[in-house]
């Protein structure tokens, strides 16, 4: 090959290449073996305490649920997982079709009129409808709800102030009581709510809605667990501008936080302003229907400086799991899904109710809700992952400089949480309080 | 199944009938045609056998969902049955030579999907207590222990979630680092090559840059002079894909960093294209300040259709105090997770983060994936794998330009570039040309990228490809190149012909976007 090419050496290729650059020492290991490579790794994976392996409750934006095996299969085949981002539409067309599903989907679960083909996660997608909104309103503020899990919070803070924004929060609200309507002024963008809220809260969004539009400014809608669309009336129903939602618990594994998958949807008024890849119909030079990417002169290889957004890539492969999942679920499934996890939920909320010095802060909740603790959840839930139980996640972990939110245990139950589980979990509740 | 019932044009130009037989399927052997799941579905039926509710009164009140959703179910053998169908209408990496360029598809290696669905990563829930996750975070930094040693880089910020989200990552530490020294609204301008990534510009954008374009000197690289002419007091930085997008070494890189160093500057590497060098150059000693590494590129994850990507970015010393949260802190035998911009501050590193990029601790599916690649192939395998595909790259542009017309003279890295004069005046464009590749069974190259050179066809055969593979691609360019200059156009116009699909009308696409399947017709977009 080298003769072909014209060279004597690999090196001579690398002739551009400052020579005392070139060929670094590095103190790094050299190869392995397929069987030590798995035996190192699985040795990390052990170090772990996997989900399932006894009662858990962990939720705030990532659930676990069960995910039937046909999904996995599906994702893993070649055609999908070791393809490329469709445009070459002709040799594409299997992913380019799941994604018009997809995107479907989305709008009909989000009850509103459009959906992009997914972004990065839930909390990327909720920096970007920010951004989104201050394009279409030319406005600088977003009012943050003090229902909005944190994290979310922050990542709409880094993308706002970046480009000169400014973000209003609301203080930690797990009573689901305030009203931001006095907050929304003639700079407010955007109202960012998020239902179920983090703690677990299935609000009313009307009302702020109303409240938003009045002054001009649009109700963006975050839901953080996407099995709730199952149950929840949707944020379209409730007059959400844009929504967007994680939708890591369609078809999709914990995996430590990530890859998920972000569903975003808006009105067909603001398709043009989206960020993100979009899917159309079409047909093909015979007449056939087809499907190709579209309105790409909003993205970034085509408008560069002027893009809606920097985004290259999406969740492809999340978005595939998550509307194969869909598509084995239907309408019947998931509204059945929903309910088990709202049952779960229930008996898991009056079984820890029912222990001393206890109280469930909320009225309304779908598959999550806080308890109120009479010492540090933070010590309560070292104290019972040490029985095998993952109780929760402990205001300290998502508030740590707030004091308020120190005894605060935020509980999720889903359909994969049994009657046994639950016993457990009060029981040794109900010893780490004693 | 209704096709094309909304009196669209549907004749590209010069498309002709593939003359094949129709068959009254619209089946053609292994290629079935296949519908909406609403159309094939059904509203009342699920393929999950799920139990069956035990009647707990709802606490939703008036908030239950009481309209309709609008989904449809299928069965679990017309679940599978679909999206087998949808599946073999794509083009894969393990189908044949996928060679674009800038896109890096290398073969994806199982044993990195087996290592992540280990229950111990994947069924991990990232608020779990520390305690449950030693091993997790352990992943984390051995991965971010690579990554800094393969760049020579003293730090790296994990969370960011693909390539473009790194770019966001290292111009917001740019961003931070001259506001830390009193230079915000100072330094606005961000230059970058006119042959960058879009995503360049419109990072810079996003961080509210304003952009100024480098022309390329006549070898394709970066012009020093007029590099330099373009900094100034007000510069905040500089954007360069190194190997750059022409599939050059920028050999200025080191006077480029300095000059820009000089003038008050940061250099952000664009890390697209780093797959060529790891192992043999640590981009630390080339004098950058940040580079975002796409896993998915240099390290083998899959692409899977669009995603997802992972965009770990690494930070100079300079830069390294402004990392976002979250990050992996290791003491003792123990590690922890620094969460929050407080939490980073106590720490002492990261005292002044930029904040947060996303929810949790980045794409950490990804991560198991790309130690797995890491551990296999080791330094020597990275090396090799770099040096290989460079030896590839070369080999195809030696072979082709022959027939085709290399954009620049001299060796390649690890992609070789093509512009589109060898088709000049047989009226073939190098869509049509990549087009025809089609139906010879590949995947096209990367066209009209970069913009620096006309009609640009970039290839990218990667390390992957065997040299009976290689060879065999390059008859088949060389053959359609001749075809070309021989016959002109009119078997380009029409190709493809033997794809699942003929070529699609993508400006009618989004004149009128369709963007749902609706059971009327769909809503129309506002023009």
């Amino acid at each position: 090959m080298l003769g072909v090419i014209g060279a004597h050496k690999i090196d001579d290729l690398f002739a551009d290449v400052p020579a005392d650059a070139l060929n670094a020492d590095f103190d790094l290991p050299d190869h392995m073996g397929e069987m030590a490579v798995e035996r190192a790794l699985g040795a990390m994976a052990a170090k772990n305490r996997a989900a399932g392996a006894g009662p858990f409750f962990v939720g705030g934006g990532a659930y676990k649920h069960h995910v039937p095996a046909t999904v996995d299969h599906i994702i893993q085949r070649s055609e999908f997982l070791t393809a490329y981002t469709p445009y070459q539409p002709e040799v594409a067309q299997g992913t380019l079709q799941y994604l018009f599903e997809f995107q479907t989907q989305v709008a009909a679960l989000t009850g509103m009129d459009v959906a992009n083909c997914s972004m990065y996660d839930g909390s990327t997608g909720c920096g970007e409808a920010a951004l989104m909104a201050r394009r279409i309103t030319k406005r600088i503020k977003a009012v943050v709800s003090g229902g909005l899990h944190p994290q979310y919070a922050a990542v709409t803070r880094t993308n706002l102030e970046l480009v000169g924004g400014q973000v209003d929060c609301a203080p930690i609200d797990p009573g689901a009581k305030e009203d931001l309507a006095a907050q929304i002024d003639d700079d407010t963008a955007c109202v960012i709510v998020q239902n179920p809220d983090v703690f677990g809260n299935v609000r009313d969004l009307a009302p702020i809605a109303k409240a938003a539009q009045a002054k001009g400014a649009l109700l963006i809608a975050v839901v953080t667990e996407a099995v709730s669309f199952g149950a929840v009336k949707s944020p379209g129903e409730m007059g959400a501008d844009i929504v967007v939602a994680e939708g890591q618990s369609i078809g999709n594994p914990l995996g430590f936080g990530g890859p998920y998958v972000g569903l975003f949807a808006t009105r067909q008024k603001y398709v043009r302003q989206m960020p993100g890849r979009l899917c159309g119909e079409t047909v093909d030079a015979e007449g056939k229907r087809g499907f190709v990417l579209t309105l790409s002169t909003r993205e970034q290889h085509i408008r560069r400086d002027k893009a809606t957004s920097n985004i290259c890539t999406n969740a492809g492969l999340c978005s595939l799991a998550f509307t194969i999942h869909m598509t084995l679920l239907g309408e019947a499934g998931l509204r059945r899904l929903a309910t088990l996890n709202h049952q779960a939920a229930c008996k898991t909320a009056d079984a820890l109710s029912a222990v001393n010095g206890v109280a469930v802060l909320n009225q309304r909740y779908f598959n999550e809700f806080t308890l109120r603790l009479p010492k540090k959840a933070d010590d309560v839930v070292a104290a019972l992952a040490e029985d095998g139980v993952l109780a929760g996640v402990p205001g300290g972990r998502l508030w740590p400089d707030d004091p308020q939110a120190e005894n605060l245990l935020i509980v999720a139950a889903t359909e994969c949480v049994s009657d046994e589980d639950i016993r457990t979990f009060t029981l040794k509740l109900r010893e780490a309080l004693q | 199944m209704s096709m094309n019932n909304q009196g669209r044009p549907t004749r590209a130009v010069g498309a002709a009938t593939s003359g094949a037989a129709s068959t009254f399927t619209g089946n053609k052997a292994l290629q079935i045609e296949e519908g909406l799941i609403f159309e094939i579905g059904h509203f009342a039926e699920t393929g999950v056998d799920l139990p069956e509710p035990e009647g707990v009164e709802s606490r939703l009140g008036d908030l239950a969902r009481s309209s309709e959703i609008g989904l449809p179910g299928l069965s679990e053998p017309e679940t599978m049955r679909h999206y087998v169908r949808l599946s073999q209408k794509n083009y894969a990496i393990d189908m044949g030579p996928f060679p674009l360029g800038s896109c890096t598809m290398k073969h994806n290696p199982r044993l990195n999907e087996k290592v992540a669905r280990l229950p111990g990563f994947a069924d991990l829930h990232p608020l779990a207590p520390q305690d449950s996750v030693q091993g997790a975070l352990e992943v984390i930094d051995t991965l971010a222990h690579w990554l800094k040693e393969l760049t020579g880089m003293p730090a790296v910020a994990m969370s960011p979630k693909a390539g473009a989200h790194g770019e966001l990552c290292g111009m917001m530490a740019i961003k931070a680092a001259i506001d830390a020294r009193g230079e915000a609204g100072v330094r606005t301008r961000v230059l970058a090559p006119e042959s960058a990534h879009g995503t360049n510009p419109a990072t810079a954008v996003q961080c509210g840059f304003s952009v100024d374009g480098i022309p390329a000197d006549d070898t394709g690289r970066v012009d020093l002079a007029a590099l330099k002419e373009k900094l100034g007091p007000d510069v905040a930085g500089i954007m360069v894909t190194n190997p750059n997008t022409c599939g050059l070494f920028e050999r200025d890189i080191k006077a480029i960093a300095d000059a820009v160093h000089e003038a008050g500057g940061y250099f952000y590497c664009d890390g697209a294209n780093f797959n060529a060098i790891a192992g043999k150059v640590k981009p630390g000693d080339l004098g950058i300040d940040a580079m975002h590494i796409n896993l998915h590129k240099t390290f083998s994850t899959p692409h899977g259709g669009g995603g997802p990507g992972s965009g770990p970015t690494v930070l100079s010393d300079a830069l390294a105090p402004f990392a976002p949260a979250p990050f992996v802190v290791k003491d003792d035998a123990r590690y922890h997770l620094v969460e929050s911009r407080a939490a980073a501050k106590e720490e002492g590193e990261a005292a002044s983060s930029i904040g947060r990029l996303t929810a949790f601790h980045g794409q950490f599916g990804m991560f198991t994936r790309a130690l797995s690649y890491m551990m296999s192939h080791g330094v020597d395998g990275v090396a090799q794998a770099a040096e290989d595909a460079v030896l590839n790259a070369n080999y195809v542009q030696a072979r082709l330009k022959t027939e085709m017309t290399a954009a620049f003279d001299g060796y390649c890295m690890h992609e070789a570039l093509f512009d589109d004069r060898f088709l000049k005046e047989t009226g073939v464009e190098t869509v049509d040309f990549a087009k025809a590749m089609i139906d010879e069974g590949y995947h096209p190259m990367t066209m009209y990228f970069p913009l620096v050179v006309h009609g640009a066809m970039l290839i990218e055969p990667t390390e992957s490809e065997s040299l009976r593979e290689l060879d065999q691609f390059c008859d088949a360019l060389i053959h359609l190149a001749k075809k070309a200059k021989a016959e002109g156009p009119d078997a380009f116009k029409a190709a493809p012909i033997h794809a699942p699909r003929r070529r699609l009308d993508e400006t009618a696409a989004a004149r009128k976007p369709v963007l749902r399947w609706t059971p009327e017709r769909p809503p129309q977009a506002a023009e």
